[in-house]
């Protein structure tokens, strides 16, 4: 096939209008049909004249058939309103809306879904333990259960009892987290590779996307994964094309994993593993297994060069990234990330990064280190695109290369959130709990009311305040990479095996000791300069903060200013 | 569903195990061993030790596995290794492979099942715990390990060495 022709492409305005008519058609007529099917199975069935193997199947049919027959019914109002929905979509608000509504959306459903869980949870017992078919567990609700507990809240609909009674099982609620997770991961790298694209277009003077979805270019990303949907599947015939494809799930799997154990709030977190953080640590190790191996496979020079060349990199950088972060979980005294944040609550000078000096230094050598397991800038050298073509990805094309993206932004999110962890906090606020209970009831807001409890979940610690802090450092991340030039394998191996390694070693030593005087010998003396020391280190990160705010602010006041001035116009001939 | 789990990982770590041993190129091989290291990593976590799954991935799969997948691609000569056995090899695997049979059978067939299954633990030590009876009861075996380690590590500098 020497031609590829699409159907619709040399078709005539009346025959294309024919097709829009007849699909408008087909997706309504779907539509009044699912829906009757939903409305039907709806008033057939009542609380407890079912055997509960039978619910879902049940369920399929009211909550499937209603929900696909919205969904073609939104598919047809979208064919017919394509052209005002396209004027629609090039609102700036509504890229915003849809960044921002992606997480605090998603944020929403989990709550909503934990609530949901605990009222399953704290209704009355039931009769006895039964066994159900395809889940081989005991369980304690029965429909009518259900039914009763909803009624004795004044919810009367027998529908809501079906749909609530397999959200029991253990299973399917962690089918549900897992959704969310997988949503949220393919939220980052649609947002970070835009936001990479913008922000390196901002420090090179120029303006990145522009063009798809209206303002500034919102929609380049999933337009960039359609694109790379629809090109041709390479796959090299001299490599090994079974490690080939393998590499790839290697790569991409293990940072969606690490997002198991990562807490987004106290209670926002799939599985509170003891050892959360060796976990996530593992997680990330096993990634660059799938790198090296994409590097091997591909049977190219410049490919198994990448890979080389990431093999020797963590060797070098992953000690001192693992021995950076012990010295956070000294201070905490547990692994379990849920109990070092929580030992960070109450106002940002809690937070260990300004604990002590070696902690502030740590922050520091971890975030390096971060950055090449990451392989960001300026140590992307398995990549470095200006000499090895395009390093360990040479040989990738299509959707198997844009997974490799997807894995890389995905680890991105978790180095940085890690970090915010151990050093930064974690989700809980700059400003202690205490200070917006009393700035509230000063307003004259009770603090249990709604506006309470909405300004208390935003402002007191959350998810929303974890994913901005992780947001942040990864947009560090971005800033780095586009400032800073790429260093050779040999400065990457020098700086961590004989610069960091050493570095962070004394560290540790000196922060073992110094816990040991402070908290265990209770020296009065080491006491004083830890608290004068702690309160100089919340000084600099104080001015920091303001002055990255100045800085900011400056930069969006004159955003339309080429930064400097051209050099080259006073050389030119005759200027 | 522990034992559907139970089921799964174990098949992983065999197949994968089998695949070690039945290919002949080395780097798939390899992969072949993290296939049975993440089985076993994930039998650990189905038996609710969590530390010793983790310290699994990290050391054996994440590390160990990139230092040997990385020596093979600097060794090698050709980029597609194959090895063929000899004669005195296969004996040799051969005769271990009989005694390890021989070996774990015996103390899979003598040992007392009944009591572990009568008391089973309530919930498995944590890190904390571990980590305690590794400096006070276990002591001893800890710095002895510790010390394997150092010499390893000096032993392997002392060959890496360049000769001046």
């Amino acid at each position: 096939m020497s031609q590829i022709t699409l159907p619709w492409i040399e078709k005539s305005p009346e025959t294309l209008s024919g097709y829009r008519r007849k699909a408008i058609l087909l997706l309504f007529v779907l539509a009044v049909g699912h829906l009757g099917i939903a409305l039907v199975s709806l008033f057939a069935f009542k609380p407890g004249q079912l055997a509960d193997w039978k619910i879902p199947f049940v369920l399929a049919l009211v909550l499937g058939a209603s929900l696909a027959g919205m969904a073609f019914t939104a598919g047809a109002f979208g064919v017919v309103f394509y052209r005002i929905i396209g004027k629609f979509l090039r609102w700036s608000y509504v890229a915003f809306a849809l960044f921002l509504g992606g997480v605090v959306g998603a944020c929403l459903i989990v709550w909503l879904h934990a609530e949901i869980f605990t009222f399953i949870k704290g209704l009355s017992a039931a009769e006895g333990e039964h066994r159900v078919w395809l889940l081989a567990v005991p369980y304690d609700h029965t429909v009518r259960n259900i039914y009763a507990g909803l009624e004795a809240i004044g919810v009367e609909v027998p529908v809501l009892a079906y749909a609530l009674w397999p959200l029991q099982f253990e299973f399917i609620r962690d089918l549900v987290a897992l959704g969310g997770i997988i949503g949220f991961i393919s939220i980052i790298p649609a947002f970070g590779i835009w936001w990479e694209r913008k922000v390196s277009a901002r420090i090179q003077s120029r303006m990145g996307p522009m063009r798809v979805g209206g303002w500034h270019g919102w929609l380049q990303s999933p337009a960039d994964g359609l694109k790379l949907i629809f090109k041709e599947d390479i796959i090299p015939p001299e490599g090994d094309p079974l490690l080939f494809r393998l590499a790839v799930y290697i790569t991409f799997v293990p940072p969606i994993c690490a997002f198991l154990a990562l807490p987004f709030a106290a209670a926002w977190v799939f599985r509170d593993l003891d050892v959360a953080l060796i976990f996530i640590l593992a997680m990330l190790g096993i990634e660059v297994v799938g790198v090296i191996l994409a590097g091997w496979a591909s049977n190219n020079k410049w490919a198994v060069y990448g890979s080389m060349r990431e093999a020797c990199q963590m060797v070098s950088y992953e000690i001192p990234m693992g021995m950076s972060l012990l010295i956070p979980i000294m201070m905490a005294g547990s692994l379990k990330l849920t109990d070092i944040a929580g030992a960070q609550a109450g106002g940002f000078w809690n937070w260990f990064v300004f604990a002590n000096p070696w902690c502030f230094i740590a922050f520091f050598t971890y975030y390096c280190a971060a950055l090449a397991s990451c392989k960001r800038a300026p140590f992307d050298l398995p990549e470095s695109e200006s000499e090895l073509v395009a390093g360990f990805l040479t040989e990738y094309s299509g959707f198997r290369w844009s997974l490799f993206f997807f894995g890389e932004y995905a680890a991105m999110f978790i180095v940085a959130g890690l970090a915010v962890i151990l050093f930064l906090g974690g989700w809980s606020s700059p400003i202690p709990e205490a200070w917006i209970n009393s700035f509230l009831t000063a307003v004259g807001a009770s603090p249990d009311g709604f506006f309470g409890t909405l300004a208390r979940g935003l402002l007191a610690g959350g998810p929303i305040i974890f994913v901005l802090k992780a947001t942040f450092l990864f947009y560090v991340q971005l800033w780095v990479r586009w400032t800073l030039p790429r260093v050779r394998i040999d400065q990457v191996l020098y700086a961590c095996v004989q610069v960091m390694l050493p570095l962070v070693m004394v560290l540790l030593l000196a922060n073992t000791l110094w816990i040991l005087g402070t908290d265990h010998l209770q020296w009065g003396w080491l006491n004083v300069i830890d608290g004068i020391l702690h309160w100089i280190l919340v000084g600099i990160g104080v001015i920091v903060a303001l002055a990255i705010l100045c800085i900011a602010l400056y930069g969006f006041k004159n955003n339309k200013r080429l930064v400097g001035q051209l050099a080259v116009v006073d050389q030119l001939p005759g200027s | 569903m522990d034992d559907l789990a139970f089921y799964i990982f174990a098949a992983v770590s065999l197949l994968s195990a089998i695949g070690i041993v039945a290919s002949s190129n080395i780097v798939r091989s390899a992969v072949c061993l993290l296939g049975t290291l993440g089985g076993v990593a994930c039998l650990y976590f189905v038996l609710d030790a969590n530390l010793l799954a983790v310290i699994q991935l990290i050391v054996y799969a994440g590390g160990t596995l990139v230092l040997m997948v990385f020596g093979i691609m600097l060794t090698s000569k050709s980029p597609w290794v194959g090895f063929r056995a000899t004669r005195g090899q296969v004996a040799g695997a051969v005769l271990v492979a009989i005694l390890m049979a021989v070996g774990i059978s015996t103390l899979v067939l003598t040992a007392e099942w009944s009591q572990s299954a009568n008391a089973p633990l309530k919930t498995s030590p944590s890190v904390a715990e571990v980590g305690e009876m590794l400096l006070t009861d276990y002591l001893v075996p800890f710095e002895v390990a510790s010390v394997l380690l150092l010499v390893v590590m000096i032993g392997a500098a002392y060959l890496a060495r360049t000769e001046k």
